[in-house]
């Protein structure tokens, strides 16, 4: 059977001013299952928000893309937006990055959520209103609060709705970037909580960007870590952490401060490299402290290092006790 | 104690702290008079800080930890209270005089993009703060800026002096913002979220400077949402809720043995590392309450797990526990 959600070699290239490309996102494949949470980590610019745009068919006309994006076995990508937009919230849903701040600050929060619904002709008028109450109490708001305008809730409860919003067409993913960045430690476990909950009842599959690794830790089932537009490795979250196979990966969680651990918190030498140039070898070697003579010259391919667990690194069976 | 001023005193007390904002009225208020009501940003807030000694002021947003640090330093204008840097009384200190203090207290803010100006080249603003206090010859000033860059370890600084902030990193920038506070060799730095905007790659490097410069004798309050951050590099850690410190004490012990419901309910919803984790998070209902209108009693008992009936009369204060030096939780079942 096919899985639900499946990505294959995408790859995203951006048409820079100067003429040349950029290429953002190369290569990369994922799949995700109902009741499934992917997180997909890494530094800024390492291409997180390029791809789950692509998926969404967001992307601007600047930007060219190949793979596919397979959806139940169908490719969205085959015939661009002819082959998304029939998909687009109804079945795969996103909430954007500060997307509390993005709603219409002079119209109804209820009218706002029960937009996509409007659009796709699945519910008007009063049925849509009775499912935006709906939507609201699954999310945690009081239903009353359809009648609010954006500035009378706060930060946190904006988020919510953001999150209602995604759902009004029941999608089956939901790609969600950095939904938590922008609030309090105890407003994102709510929202994480919710989050959680949604997949775990609903059976929604979840595709989590973020920095943040410890929330990718403590949320997610598997975990992709992304580097100069690939991912480098990938695998169930406890074995990314405690069967570290990629430096990269490693030298991440030796960045990241945690509350019960009295280790040196080190940060990682060096920047990523431009994407506009081609790169040879493996693009993280310049700040690896594995890094060797093949590393400048030989790409390393992602493979299989355990059970579902993935890694492109030459040395991945050195990682652990080198660090 | 090396911490200590000859007299035995912290370097900067702070007593007691005040700080209310009016609540605009609008037309119609004011011609039906309606009462005056204020944001209660702070109420009262105690702490001190050590030379050699990092205190990070930790809280959610909205909770008065920055306009605490501004209130210190005299950018906002305190109601009450007492601030004392170095025997000096802040608050009463004449205009003349508190710039000539100025120059013993800096502060770095949150965001590197916007701190820095795009025109000026990385010398001219680490060296701003030397022009505008007339200190040095052009020379000197030059020779001060390239320490101040090696300081915060962007060398050899021939290599940065030159470059404006577009060339940079947000790493980079956010240590050029950092050598512009050190160009005048103060006494206390105020740190405000010096890392939320950085990626995780570089804040250690960021923290790793603050940690240095500690340990060589400057004082640093980091204000920080980040318990995780706090507890790694704070000597002492103060918990903020609703324009009160509710919790004070050695960084280690307010995370291992926290005292106050708040901190309690705070910590186990910080995520950890290690997926295999599980505790029992503690999650509070809604949101910080407004501080238009604080709550009688307890300001935290409307949200408090644990709160019995008392909680709603008594203001606790912040107490020691027997056998604890130096760790206070204000809450009367602590």
């Amino acid at each position: 059977m096919a899985q639900l959600f499946e990505v294959e070699d995408l790859n995203v290239w951006f048409d820079l001013p100067n003429g040349r490309k950029l290429h953002a996102v190369q290569g990369v494949s994922f799949s995700v299952e109902p009741g499934t949470r992917l997180g997909m980590v890494g530094e800024s610019g390492c291409g997180k928000t390029t791809t789950v745009l692509a998926l969404m068919g967001l992307l601007p006309p600047t930007a060219t893309v190949s793979g596919r994006v397979l959806l139940d076995g169908a490719d969205l990508l085959e015939r661009g937006e002819e082959t998304v937009s029939p998909h687009r919230w109804k079945d795969i849903a996103m909430v954007f990055q500060g997307a509390m701040n993005a709603f219409d600050p002079v119209r109804r929060i209820g009218d706002q959520i029960a937009e996509p619904m409007e659009l796709h002709g699945l519910a008007k008028g009063r049925e849509a209103a009775a499912r935006v109450r709906e939507l609201l109490e699954t999310v945690g708001i009081s239903p009353t609060r359809a009648r609010s305008y954006p500035h009378e809730l706060s930060g946190g409860m904006r988020q919510r709705a953001a999150i209602a919003m995604a759902l009004a067409c029941s999608p089956r993913i939901l790609l969600a970037d950095e939904p938590t960045t922008a609030l309090d430690v105890m407003v994102q476990a709510q929202v994480l909580e919710l989050l959680t909950y949604l997949s775990n009842e609903l059976g929604l599959a979840l595709v989590f960007v973020t920095h943040d690794l410890p929330i990718v830790a403590q949320t997610c089932t598997r975990a992709a870590v992304m580097y100069a537009g690939r991912i480098v490795e990938q695998g169930p979250t406890e074995a990314l952490y405690h069967e570290t196979r990629h430096p990269y990966t490693r030298m991440l969680w030796a960045a990241t401060p945690d509350l019960d651990a009295r280790d040196d918190v080190v940060s990682i030498p060096g920047v990523p490299p431009r994407l506009d140039t081609e790169l040879h070898g493996c693009p993280f070697a310049p700040r690896c402290y594995l890094a060797a003579s093949r590393c400048t010259t030989e790409r390393p391919e992602l493979l299989a290092v355990g059970d579902g667990h993935v890694s492109a690194c030459h040395f991945s069976s050195s990682v652990e006790v080198a660090a | 104690m090396s911490g200590f001023e000859g007299n035995g005193r912290p370097l900067l007390e702070v007593e007691d702290l005040v700080v209310r904002y009016r609540v605009a009225r609008g037309l119609s208020g004011t011609i039906l008079r309606r009462p005056q009501r204020h944001v209660h940003a702070v109420s009262g807030v105690s702490l001190t800080v050590a030379r050699g000694e990092m205190v990070a002021l930790v809280g959610e947003s909205g909770c008065g930890k920055t306009t605490t640090a501004q209130a210190i330093l005299r950018l906002v204008h305190a109601d009450s209270g007492r601030v004392s840097f170095d025997g000096l009384d802040v608050m009463s200190l004449p205009q003349d005089e508190l710039r000539a203090l100025r120059r013993r207290m800096q502060i770095i803010y949150q965001d590197p993009y916007e701190s820095l100006d795009p025109r000026f080249r990385v010398s001219t603003t680490v060296a701003e703060p030397l022009v505008i206090h007339r200190i040095g010859s052009r020379s000197e000033r030059r020779k001060a800026v390239d320490r101040a860059l090696e300081q915060v370890g962007l060398a050899p600084a021939e290599l940065f002096a030159d470059r404006f902030p577009h060339e940079l990193s947000g790493g980079q920038r956010q240590r050029v913002a950092i050598a512009s506070s050190l160009v005048l060799a103060p006494d206390l730095l105020v740190a405000d979220e010096p890392v939320s905007m950085l990626d995780v790659s570089v804040r250690a490097g960021i923290l790793g400077i603050l940690d240095e410069l500690r340990d060589q004798g400057l004082a640093v309050l980091m204000i920080t949402h980040d318990l995780s951050t706090a507890a790694r590099f704070a000597d002492r850690i103060c918990v903020m809720y609703l324009g009160r410190i509710v919790e004070e004490g050695p960084a280690r012990e307010v995370i291992d043995k926290p005292r106050h419901p708040y901190t309690k309910a705070l910590l186990s919803v910080v995520p950890r590392r290690d997926p295999r984790h599980r505790a029992e998070l503690e999650i509070l209902k809604g949101e910080t309450p407004n501080p238009i209108e604080v709550p009688t009693g307890c300001r935290f008992h409307p949200r408090c797990p644990v709160a019995i009936s008392a909680c709603r009369e008594t203001d606790p204060e912040l107490r020691a526990a027997a056998g604890e030096r130096g760790h206070r939780a204000a809450c009367i079942l602590a």
